[in-house]
């Protein structure tokens, strides 16, 4: 069985996001820079924010690629993390309520987290970057699942 | 049942108050403080304007506690209406509060020392919730009725008519005072007053001071405030062991048809009730200090939110199986609650060798074991904890591993439980065994949800 993934649009989403600050990060860095030592100042400042870019890129890029969900017969797993790999298994049974959010860059994206809730708090089922059609029809699927297969606590 | 303790006829359907009494119960401690209090900050003003504005003052408070504690009985009513408990009160906003008996995890009868002497007591129901008030609390009922309505809410969630009488309970377990004592007062805390108290000298010998009227007045000031910092340590563990003490005197466990009967408490009582079903898991801890002795501590958990924002209450809340006990006594309760659970474990769960480089420390205690109903972890370095779990009540299960453990191609598997404070933690299993035992464990909870069904 594949797991699947979240939308490429998240990755878009990721990307702006980074590009954005970086944007921000360069003229208030560059800037500084620049006022302080001149030139030097300047190029160094920029060197800093273009390395911190790029090696955040990768970051970014390897958690994406690591999220992964799977819907099977008896319950969800949701895998996750670059550095900390994470697999979560939460079977359709336990399944306290879904609630899906939607953050402001995530709005522009159409974009939707959904989050599994059990009676545990420390179950961190989350499925970040799914269509909003996507997240709906997931929610939907997932509550009427726990409620066919839900057992007392 | 003789006719004189007849139903409290609000267990019958009809609106009631709660004991007339309990404004006096509720504020009688706080309201006896204040008085003193202000007595004290009376007499110790001279001027005779500034004694008025303070009677005024105090006066005024008590009028207002006294005030509020007797409107917030005269609008609190409640009742038992089929399988629901029904309680309504709030004067300004109103909260209706509907308790399903079906799912009520805990009964626990409480009684505070106030509420001790004038002969009353108050009946807490622990439900599973999200919510922050979700202990429905009728606080205060006569003694007789809080045993009542305890003995109904407990047959009602067991699906029984709410006429059966209250099984009774058989002793299990007991824990002898003397030993409670001792085990309170062995805590680890006692390092700081003892350093404190190390570095205190170290200073007063390196740098001696003039025997009088000091040279070094500088060393003299250092020395005793290094002694009064130890002091307050020591006065702030006696009290923390003090507390302990309180609430755990008298310990016993006994063992009913409908759950656990836990009663301890030496200046509050109380006696709580956990059904079987509802525990969601067990946790025997062996602190370092105890362990020449010994002793261990049993714990027990059940589905219920998290008072983290008052820690007293957490600890009120937590249910004890036994504050201390032999090694022998707790893997006996514990038997008695899991039988088949072996405790401790035999080495047969041991993570692979390789293990021993990520935890040095912990490798000798790591182990898993589980059959078709339960599931046991061993973790711990300084504090070996085990923790079981019923697998029909795992939430979920988490496999996890860090840059570290993946060198070493090990993994760490955490299974959930609804108790929210523990987690039964199969540390450091190989990568292969880790994956395997998710797989596993998911299909035996599975099948442990159908049989309990």
């Amino acid at each position: 069985m594949e797991y699947r993934r979240p939308s490429p649009r998240m990755w878009i989403a990721r990307q702006a996001v980074l590009g954005t600050s970086s944007l921000i990060l360069l003229a208030v860095l560059g800037l500084g820079g620049a006022l302080l030592a001149g030139g030097t100042g300047a190029v160094i400042g920029i060197g800093v924010v273009v390395a911190f870019a790029i090696s955040s890129w990768f970051v970014e890029r390897g958690r994406y690629r690591s999220w992964g969900y799977l819907e099977r017969d008896e319950d969800l797993v949701v895998r996750r993390g670059l550095l900390f790999h994470r697999l979560t298994v939460v079977p359709f049974g336990r399944m306290q309520f879904v609630d899906v959010t939607a953050g402001p860059v995530d709005r522009i994206f159409d974009l939707a987290t959904v989050q599994l809730h059990t009676a545990a708090a420390a179950t961190d089922a989350r499925i970040p970057g799914l269509r909003s059609a996507d997240a709906a029809g997931l929610r939907d699927r997932l509550a009427q699942l726990g409620e066919a297969r839900a057992s007392g606590l | 049942m003789p006719a004189g303790s007849s139903q409290a006829p609000a267990l019958a359907g009809t609106w009631c108050r709660l004991h007339p009494l309990s404004p006096v119960a509720r504020i009688g401690i706080t309201l006896g403080a204040v008085l003193v209090g202000g007595v004290s900050w009376v007499a110790g003003d001279q001027s005779s304007s500034g004694r008025t504005a303070q009677t005024v003052v105090i006066a005024a408070a008590a009028v207002l506690g006294v005030t509020a504690a007797v409107v917030s009985w005269l609008v609190t009513r409640w009742r038992v209406v089929g399988d629901e408990l029904q309680i309504d009160t709030g004067l300004v906003y109103r909260q209706s509060l509907r308790f399903p008996l079906r799912r009520v995890q805990a009964v626990d009868v409480v009684a505070p020392l106030t509420a001790r002497v004038l002969g009353l007591a108050e009946v807490r129901i622990v439900s599973a919730g999200t919510g922050h008030h979700q202990h429905g609390r009728l606080a205060y009922l006569s003694n007789q009725d809080a045993a009542l309505v305890r003995a109904q809410l407990l047959a009602l969630a067991h699906g029984l008519s709410p006429e059966t009488p209250e099984p009774p309970a058989l002793p299990l377990f007991r824990v002898d005072n003397g030993r409670l004592i001792t085990a309170s007062l062995l805590r680890g805390l006692w390092l700081i007053p003892l350093l404190l108290l190390a570095v205190a000298a170290a200073v007063a010998a390196i740098n001696p001071g003039a025997p009088a009227g000091g040279a070094h007045p500088d060393t003299t000031d250092t020395v005793a405030s290094l002694i009064s910092a130890a002091v307050t340590a020591v006065l702030a563990i006696g009290l923390e062991a003090a507390r302990a003490v309180n609430g755990d005197f008298d310990f016993t466990v006994g063992e009913a048809p409908d759950g656990l009967r836990l009663h301890r408490g030496l200046l509050q009582k109380r006696h709580e009730t956990v059904p079987y079903g509802r525990i969601q898991a067990v946790r025997l801890l062996q602190p370092l200090l105890w362990r020449p002795f010994g002793w261990a501590r049993v714990e027990l958990d059940v589905a219920r939110q998290p008072e983290a924002r008052r820690q007293g209450e957490a600890r009120q809340l937590a249910h004890l199986l036994a504050p201390v006990a032999t090694l022998e006594q707790a893997r006996w309760l514990i038997g008695r609650l899991a039988p088949g659970v072996p405790a401790p474990l035999t080495r047969s769960g041991a993570p692979p060798r390789r293990a021993i480089l990520r935890a040095p420390l912990a490798y000798h205690y790591l182990s898993i074991w589980h059959d078709g109903r339960w599931l046991v972890t061993q973790t711990g370095r300084l504090r070996p904890a085990l923790v079981i779990v019923p697998l029909e009540k795992a939430q979920s299960i988490r496999l996890e591993s860090g840059p570290l453990l993946r060198a070493l191609r090990l993994a760490n598997v955490r299974i959930d439980t609804a108790g929210r404070r523990w987690v039964a933690e199969a540390l450091c299993r190989d990568e292969g065994e880790a994956t395997l035992l998710v797989e596993q464990l998911g299909g035996l909870a599975r099948q442990a949800r159908r049989l309990s069904w």
